[in-house]
């Protein structure tokens, strides 16, 4: 049992998931989970594009 | 005088203050909640929110494995070794599935091995996460 994912991709997946139950356990309503879910996964994804260019920076 | 609120009719429930509105104590909810991701909210009439507890976990988890991430034994070796058993017991059932079935050797050769190992410890913290929000609810310090 293997699963290919690219490094961004399962970065996103990793984001996903724990958006998911960030927003679940964090908030009381469901549109307050919602809200602070896909805050969570905009902080994760973002995060992980601005560290790569950090990265590459630095590299450079 | 006597306040007024005090001398209502108090509900059945509220002479036991032990058990949630379900009837079950809120240390069997914690600790279903821990074995099996999202139990501990369906067993409290949550189900949206333990169905996605549940998938979120088990895909961590899985996705974990299916990368060749490894699976930590119980050890008092290295810290971080520690810290990364903590973890993975977190993921309950799952954890020991895995150990049972003899999965989550790692493969020091796939970089994303790496990232599987990190997923399978992550899904077992966000199970305690998960299993202690069920306690909330349980004990009414959440909706």
């Amino acid at each position: 049992m293997t699963f290919e994912l690219s490094h961004y991709n399962a970065a996103l997946l990793f984001a996903l998931c724990a958006s998911t139950v960030f927003g679940i356990t964090q908030r009381n309503t469901p549109k307050d989970m919602f809200r602070y879910g896909a805050y969570c996964f905009v902080l994760f994804a973002v995060g992980v594009i601005v560290a790569s260019w950090a990265m590459w920076a630095i590299k450079h | 005088m006597a306040n007024p609120q005090s001398t209502a009719k108090a509900s059945p429930r509220a002479a036991d203050a032990t058990l949630t509105p379900t009837g079950i104590s809120p240390v069997t909810v914690t600790l279903a909640g821990w074995l099996v991701p999202g139990l501990g909210h369906i067993l409290q009439g949550r189900f949206i929110r333990g169905i996605l507890l549940m998938l979120a976990v088990f895909t961590m988890f899985f996705a974990g494995l299916g990368m060749q991430g490894k699976v930590y034994s119980f050890n008092t070796g290295d810290l971080l070794d520690i810290l990364g058993f903590v973890g993975d017991f977190g993921a309950g059932l799952l954890y020991f599935i895995a150990r049972w079935m003899d999965w989550g050797a790692g493969n020091i050769h796939r970089a994303v091995a790496d990232y599987g190992t990190k997923y399978i410890v992550v899904a077992g913290l966000l199970n305690v996460i998960a299993a202690i929000d069920a306690h909330h609810i349980a004990i009414g310090k959440k909706q």
